[in-house]
C-alpha cells in the first residue's frame, strides 16, 4: 500500500508542478542558479569518468578479440557502440543520480526540516513549483552533459589505444566509422531526456515528502539514489525493447 | 477576525486536537499557550492550512477556509505572515533577499520601491545594517527579527508567530514581544502567538487561549489569568516559585 501511495503522490506532485507558476523573474534565477549547480557542476566528473572508462572499455575490448581474424578496427566499432548505446545515457545517469540527485534530495529535504517549505506554503507559493520544476528544466540540458560523455569516452579510447598499442588510430577512427547508424544518437537522446525528467522529480520527491530530522534527510538522500538507479535501469530496458527491437 | 470553530486534528490514533471552539479578534494580540505536546503547534498549522483539520471550521474574515479553492486558499496565504519557531529564513538568500522575497513574488513593484521597503521594515525591527549577511552568520534574536521583518513587509491581516522567542535570552525575548505587540497595534493585524514562555503571557497577552491535552481549558486576557480560579491554569501558568509570588502580589494589590 506505501508504495501504491508513494507512487500516487509522485503523479500528484508531477501534476503540481505545472500548476500556478511562480513569476517568471524569480523562476528565470532559480533556472540560471539550478543549470549551474546540476549541469555545470557535474561536467568535471562527468568528463573524467567519460574518458577512463571510455579507455578501459577499449582496453578490455581489444584483450578479449585478440584474434588475427578479427579486424583491428572492430575495437573503435565496439567503444564506439558501447559509449552511444549504454554507458553514455544509462550509466553516466546512475553517477548522477549519486551526484545530482542527493544534492536536489538533500537541499529539499533540509528545507523541509528547517521549515522553509511550510514557509513557502504559508505565503501562498506553489512550493512544487518553485522548487522543483527550475530543476526539471535545467535537466533538459542533460543531453548536453551526455554529448560531452560519448564525444570524451570514444576520446579516451582513442587514448588508450594508442598508448597502449592495441590498434593504430587510423583503425580506430575507421572503427568508430563503421556501420554507423544515427538513430543510435536519436536513441540515446530519447533515454537521456526521460532520464533527466526522473533526475530531477524522483529525488526531489523523496526530498519534499520526507519526514523527521536531519537523519532523515541522509536515508531520504539514500532512499532517492537507490530509486532513481532502479527505474533507470527499468526504464532503460523498457525504451531499448520499444525502440531498438 | 479568525473564527475556529469545533476543529479535531488525528495523526493516526492519536488524537491531538478534540473539538477546540474560539475566536481571534482583529488588531488583538492572541497567545495560544499550553504544555509541550498539548496541541499547540498542530493547532497553528491548522489554522495555516499546513495541516487539514478532520472535522470543524475555520473562517478568516467570514471566508470558509475549507470552502475555498486551491488558488484563493494560495491568495488567502498571501495575507498571512509566520514567524516559524526557526526562523525558516532560506540560508541561500541574504538578510535583506530574504525580507524582500514576499514583495518579490507578490508585487509588481519597481527594484528600488522594493528596497525602500525593505530597508524600512529592516529599521523597524532595529537591524538597518544587516542587509549584507547571510542567515548563518546572524544571531538567533536577529534571525527572529528578520523573520519578524519578512512576515510583515507585504502588510499582513494575519500574523502567526509560533513560539517566536524560544532559545532567546529573556531580554531579548521581551524585545522580541514588545515588536510583535507593536506592529500588531500598528499595521491592525491579526496577531496569533504559540508560546508557553510566561513573560510573554504577562507582558503581551491580550487574549489567551489555554490547550490542556487537545481541549481548550480556559480563554481570557492577561489580568484574568492572575485572577481565575481555574487550576488546570494556574498549576501550568503559576508552576515557578517566582510567578507564585507575582501573583501573590497581583491579587494582593488589588484587593486594596
Amino acid at each position: 500500500m506505501t508504495y501504491l501511495h508513494n507512487i500516487g503522490a509522485y503523479f500528484l506532485m508531477i501534476k503540481d508542478m505545472f500548476r500556478k507558476p511562480t513569476k517568471w523573474s524569480v523562476m528565470k534565477t532559480l533556472i540560471f542558479k539550478d543549470i549551474d549547480d546540476l549541469i555545470m557542476g557535474s561536467l568535471g566528473i562527468v568528463a573524467f569518468i567519460s574518458f577512463f572508462v571510455g579507455g578501459v572499455v577499449t582496453i578490455q575490448t581489444a584483450l578479449n578479440i585478440d584474434n588475427p581474424l578479427i579486424p583491428k578496427y572492430l575495437v573503435g566499432f565496439a567503444t564506439r557502440q558501447s559509449i552511444i548505446l549504454e554507458f553514455a545515457p544509462t550509466f553516466i545517469s546512475i553517477i548522477m543520480a549519486g551526484k545530482v540527485g542527493s544534492f536536489i534530495t538533500s537541499s529539499i529535504g533540509t528545507m523541509r526540516v528547517t521549515e522553509q517549505i511550510d514557509a513557502l506554503e504559508v505565503m501562498g507559493i506553489n512550493a512544487v513549483n518553485y522548487l522543483v520544476f527550475p530543476k526539471f528544466i535545467a535537466l533538459m540540458l542533460y543531453p548536453f552533459v551526455i554529448s560531452i560523455a560519448m564525444f570524451l569516452g570514444i576520446v579516451g579510447g582513442m587514448a588508450a589505444c594508442f598508448f597502449g598499442g592495441y590498434s593504430s588510430i587510423d583503425d580506430y577512427i575507421v572503427g568508430i566509422q563503421t556501420d554507423f547508424i544515427p538513430f543510435h544518437i536519436a536513441y540515446a537522446f530519447i533515454k537521456t531526456f526521460a532520464f533527466a525528467f526522473l533526475l530531477a522529480t524522483i529525488p526531489s520527491f523523496h526530498g519534499f515528502y520526507m519526514k523527521g530530522g536531519a537523519l532523515e534527510v541522509g536515508k531520504a538522500s539514500t532512499t532517492a539514489f537507490v530509486w532513481t538507479s532502479v527505474v533507470i535501469i527499468l526504464l532503460n530496458y523498457i525504451l531499448t525493447q520499444m525502440l531498438l527491437s | 477576525m479568525i473564527e475556529v470553530k469545533n476543529i479535531h486534528k488525528s495523526f493516526g490514533d492519536s488524537h491531538i486536537l478534540k473539538g477546540i471552539t474560539t475566536t481571534f479578534e482583529n488588531g488583538k494580540t492572541s497567545l495560544v499557550i499550553g504544555q509541550s505536546g498539548s496541541g499547540k503547534t498542530v493547532f497553528l498549522k491548522c489554522l495555516l492550512g499546513l495541516f487539514e483539520k478532520d472535522e470543524g471550521s475555520i473562517s478568516y474574515d467570514g471566508k470558509i477556509y475549507s470552502e475555498l479553492s486551491t488558488d484563493q486558499k494560495r491568495d488567502l496565504r498571501s495575507e498571512m505572515g509566520m514567524v516559524f519557531q526557526g526562523s525558516a529564513l532560506f540560508d541561500s538568500m541574504t538578510i535583506a533577499e530574504n525580507v524582500m522575497f514576499p514583495l518579490r513574488m507578490f508585487t509588481k513593484q519597481s527594484k528600488s520601491e522594493m528596497e525602500d521597503r525593505v530597508n524600512f521594515v529592516l529599521k523597524r525591527v532595529n537591524l538597518p545594517d544587516a542587509h549584507n549577511k547571510m542567515p548563518s552568520e546572524a544571531s538567533g534574536g536577529m534571525q527572529k527579527r528578520v523573520a519578524i521583518a519578512r512576515a510583515i513587509v507585504n502588510n499582513p491581516k494575519y500574523l502567526f508567530c509560533d513560539e517566536p522567542n524560544s532559545g532567546l535570552d529573556p531580554k531579548t525575548a521581551i524585545v522580541i514581544d514588545n515588536l510583535i505587540q507593536e506592529i500588531t497595534d500598528e499595521y491592525d493585524i491579526t496577531t496569533i502567538i504559540n508560546t508557553h514562555d510566561m513573560n510573554s503571557v504577562m507582558e503581551i497577552g491580550e487574549k489567551i487561549v489555554f490547550l490542556k491535552d487537545g481541549l481548550k481549558a480556559w480563554e481570557g486576557s492577561k489580568e484574568n489569568i492572575f485572577i481565575t480560579d481555574n487550576e488546570v491554569v494556574t498549576d501550568f501558568v503559576y508552576s515557578s516559585e517566582l510567578f507564585k509570588k507575582v501573583r501573590k502580589m497581583y491579587l494582593e494589590e488589588h484587593k486594596k
